[in-house]
């Protein structure tokens, strides 16, 4: 695999193609799994990436970027090697990418998770040799519940506040987890307001044309205005801002695959924790591995060295894909996406920064 | 058991005490008395005697999990927690039936202690399979005797005169001591009226508030608490709180941890027969070898723990009770009569008893605030942890009543170490490294020397968490060292030399007080440096 693929310090990089995949810093040419910022790194100046991605990836990335978009399954050569994109399940336009060359089939999942998602097309298996995966939750503590569950006890919260005069502050990441939130929502409980890196993804989701309930700009309403009975979604940085004190009495919840532990969820102090992640669970990433039935796993992300340990002994090739230039280590993600600019502990208070001015510049 | 893994999310997920009040108040509105009464038990902090040994339980959970045994150990790592690991790593359940509390626990769970180990295996793994994951979280938190949850003893008395309608200090006397949780005596604990005292039962503790020792005015004392006339002042011992108890020819010693302590320490009981009967001691046991000669706590600890005491032993550590209250007199609650007053009758009682092992504390005499202060630095000579000021006109109060007594304890010992391992912790620190070991120098050797795990707030924790991870040199299981590059500066209460300890000395109490960042590692204190802070330094080889 070495001649194919190697680890710089700007990300993994094809040698045959001369391109990388989901690099770190800016590179000539990226070929990007998916819109989330630790994967589509601002400032390269050419981006490959799938069709159903490209609103997001438009949305994100400098326009004066050269973008080309590929649908699912079509395949493009560069420099000899056959490069395709398959559905990875994790948010819209999210990519698992097969590379081929000379032969060998090399599969780097990105960010997946299997099982249905109504607002992004389901994770397929890819028979290769090579598969790279992420192992974010490797851990047999972490087994999702049915998204169905997740969203009634969600709802039921809502109908609870909304019985108790009070409004709901949900919080998921910009884009993926918060309109997934969306869709699962039952808007006949109530109004459903976002917070502006929100407002502006749900737009690009919608222009891709994914259906996802009506939802109206929080910096929009203005004057006096009775949040009781709302459902705000927002981005988690605003957790214990200013920004909050508008909606008066409120409830707070996140939805992350973290909440699955109860350390985890009291650390975080919002009301309510939901167990719901877009990355595979234990159960999930033994059934793709299995699946794709690869000659050799490579594991990026999380608890690497666990799965390899564990998948060795169940008499797989499996190795840890030490990804070099990633500023943070093994297991140190305590968000699903701890670089995206969603990031809990660095609140957007402070400073000039306001949530406030962030939100009225989407 | 629904309604009562619900009350246990209730107050798990809130940090608000009114939610959590009102979550308690409503279980017990609508619980029977029966499970009322486990549900009082297990909040209190009682546990079942363990059930079943924890080696099978994480055994059978791999198993169940269908993944080898270090695999559940890195999972129990991450986690912090083994009941909530023993839950989430085995596939969820489907609920069969929703059995009450009182239920589970007397018929499903104490059952479990006496089973032979393939009978136990069939049970739990029967819970596993009944259980969803809230459930079974609480269920596993009884079995492992683990069951904590963000209450205090003291809100679960709250809440209980709440929906009795009985006033908490009743309640808060009533729950002092063992008792069987039962219907009845849930049904005795939210009574109305007056009961008779159950011989053995010890009164609730009066507890002392720190004075902050940075304020001290001359003429307000410390913390600017008050005039000197208002306050009497008392070592303040570093002993095993409590309280003796004389009625009905029998003897009661108990801790502040609401432990019988019998047979530990044969010595204050055998005293304790020449008391009168209805007499009630409030005290500290020391080990002394008789007037002021107080041994310090490492002599004590010894004699903690051992259910039987060896005549040796008896010897090397003789006890005394120093007494510094009386609760009940000639069979009366004396409790609200006047620090004075009660002070008046235990010196005369105890001079009439006049036993050896049994004294009254000495009043320390002072004129000035600045005298006391003078005293108060000799803390350490005396083997005491500092002053109590006890004010001469209040009443003796239930648990920590502001203003009533203080202590006023001597600065702790600090040192500047550098951290070298690190830990993933447990609770609400789960998953990340919270848990240090810190060294110091000995020539270009850095000797671990102490373990601490508070003292620093979240923002810093978080960045430590981040260092470990990317600073790692090696994993010992879940242990990681760490390039010493980190100084913190520690506090801690005593210190003692230690065979078992690789430095050769054990403090006491060690906690982070902050981030030296102004040091470098070459900077921190070396071992000899905290030799000599031992009370009767002399050279160590």
């Amino acid at each position: 695999m070495k001649d194919v693929l190697e680890s710089t310090s700007r990300g993994l990089y094809c040698v045959p193609g001369d391109f990388y995949i989901d690099p770190c810093l800016p590179v000539n040419r990226a070929v990007v799994t998916h819109a989330h910022s630790d994967h589509a790194r601002w400032g390269c100046k050419r981006y490959l990436a799938a069709k159903p991605c490209e609103q997001l990836l438009r949305m994100r990335m400098s326009p004066d970027a050269e973008f080309r978009f590929l649908p699912y399954g079509e395949t493009i050569t560069i420099g000899g090697v056959q490069i395709s994109f398959y559905p990875a399940g994790h948010i819209l336009g999210s990519a698992q990418i097969r590379l081929e060359y000379q032969g060998l089939v090399i599969l780097i999942t990105g960010d997946y998770k299997l099982g249905y998602d109504s607002t992004c097309d389901s994770w397929q298996p890819m028979r290769c040799h090579h598969m790279i995966s992420e192992s974010t939750f490797g851990l047999p503590i972490y087994r999702w519940p049915s998204q169905q569950v997740v969203f009634e006890s969600i709802n039921q919260w809502w109908r609870d506040c909304r019985e108790q005069g009070k409004c709901c502050v949900l919080y998921g990441y910009a884009i993926g987890k918060s309109q997934r939130l969306l869709a699962g929502l039952d808007p006949t409980i109530g109004t459903i307001y976002c917070h502006g890196a929100v407002q502006k993804g749900n737009e690009a989701y919608r222009r891709t044309g994914i259906h996802l309930p009506e939802t109206t700009y929080v910096g929009s309403v203005t004057g006096k205005h009775d949040w009781k009975g709302a459902m705000v979604v927002a981005v988690p940085s605003v957790h214990g801002t200013p920004w909050l004190k508008k909606f008066g009495r409120y409830s707070t919840a996140m939805a992350s695959g973290w909440m699955a532990v109860r350390g985890a969820r009291r650390r975080r102090s919002v009301d309510r924790g939901y167990v719901l992640s877009d990355h595979v669970d234990w159960p999930s990433l033994m059934t793709a591995i299995h699946e794709c039935n690869p000659e050799t796993v490579w594991l990026t992300h999380g608890f690497t060295a666990t799965v390899a340990r564990y998948l060795v002994e169940q008499g797989r090739d499996a190795r840890v894909l030490d990804l070099l230039g990633r500023d943070l280590g093994e297991e140190d993600k305590d968000e699903e996406e701890s670089s995206d600019e969603d990031f809990i502990d660095e609140p957007i208070g402070q400073g000039n920064e306001s949530p406030e001015i962030e939100a009225t510049t989407s | 058991m629904i309604r009562f893994a619900a009350l246990f999310d209730a107050i798990d997920r809130t940090t608000k005490t009114n939610e959590k009040l009102t979550a308690l108040v409503n279980y017990f509105r609508e619980a029977d008395h029966a499970d009322a009464a486990w549900a009082t038990y297990f909040l209190c902090g009682s546990k079942l005697k363990q059930l079943v040994p924890t080696k099978l339980l994480r055994a059978w959970a791999a198993q169940e999990a269908d993944i080898p045994p270090w695999l559940f150990e890195e999972s129990y790592h991450t986690v912090g927690d083994l009941a909530e690991t023993l839950t989430l790593t085995v596939p969820p359940g489907n609920l069969a039936s929703d059995e009450s509390l009182s239920t589970w626990v007397e018929q499903r769970l104490i059952p479990l202690r006496g089973m032979a180990e393939a009978e136990q295996h069939q049970v739990v793994v029967a819970i596993w399979n009944e259980t969803p994951l809230e459930m079974r979280l609480v269920i596993l938190k009884l079995i492992t005797g683990a069951f904590r949850v963000g209450v205090s003893k003291s809100m679960v008395t709250r809440a209980v005169a709440e929906y009795a309608g009985v006033s908490s200090d009743v309640i808060s006397h009533r729950l002092m001591g063992t008792w069987k949780p039962t219907a009845e005596f849930f049904e005795k604990l939210i009574s109305k009226e007056v009961q008779d005292t159950i011989s053995s039962q010890p009164f609730p503790f009066c507890l002392a508030h720190p004075v902050d020792p940075a304020l001290f005015d001359p003429e307000l004392g410390p913390g600017g608490i008050g005039k000197i006339s208002d306050f009497a002042a008392e070592w303040k011992w570093d002993g095993i709180r409590g309280q003796v108890i004389r009625r009905d020819q029998q003897v009661f010693v108990w801790s502040r941890g609401e432990e019988l302590m019998e047979n530990r320490w044969p010595e204050i009981e055998s005293a304790a027969q020449l008391l009168p009967d209805g007499t009630v001691l409030d005290g500290e046991i020391l080990a002394s070898l008789g007037e002021n000669q107080v041994l310090p706590f490492a002599q004590l600890q010894k004699r903690i723990g051992r259910k039987v005491v060896s005549n040796k032993l008896l010897k090397e550590v003789p006890v005394i009770f120093q007494a510094f209250d009386l609760l009940q007199d000639a069979g009366q609650d004396i409790r609200t009569l006047q620090f004075s007053e009660r002070r008046r009758r235990l010196e005369n009682l105890l001079s009439t008893v006049n036993h050896p092992n049994f004294c009254v504390t000495q009043l320390i005499p002072g004129n000035s605030w600045d005298e006391w202060s003078k005293v108060r630095g000799q803390s350490r000579a005396m083997n005491a942890e500092g002053l109590m000021l006890k004010r001469w006109n209040a009443a003796y109060e239930v648990g920590r009543v502001r203003g009533v007594w203080w202590k006023w304890k001597v600065s702790p010992y600090t040192i500047d170490a550098v951290l070298i391992y690190a830990q993933k912790g447990h609770g609400k620190r789960s998953g990340l490294y919270t848990d240090y070991t810190f060294a110091l120098w000995d020539g270009d050797r850095l000797v671990p020397f102490a373990k601490a795990y508070s003292g620093l707030d979240d923002r810093e924790i978080k960045k430590i968490d981040r260092f470990v991870r990317q600073n790692t040199k090696e994993a010992f299981g879940p242990v990681r060292s760490v390039a010493p590059a980190l100084v913190m500066e520690l506090a801690f209460e005593g210190l003692q030399i230690s065979s078992r300890h690789k430095s050769g000395i054990a403090t006491r109490f060690p906690r982070i007080v902050r981030w030296r960042h102004d040091k470098k590692p070459e900077d921190a204190n070396t071992l000899n440096e905290l030799m000599g802070l031992l009370p009767d330094s002399e050279p160590q080889g």
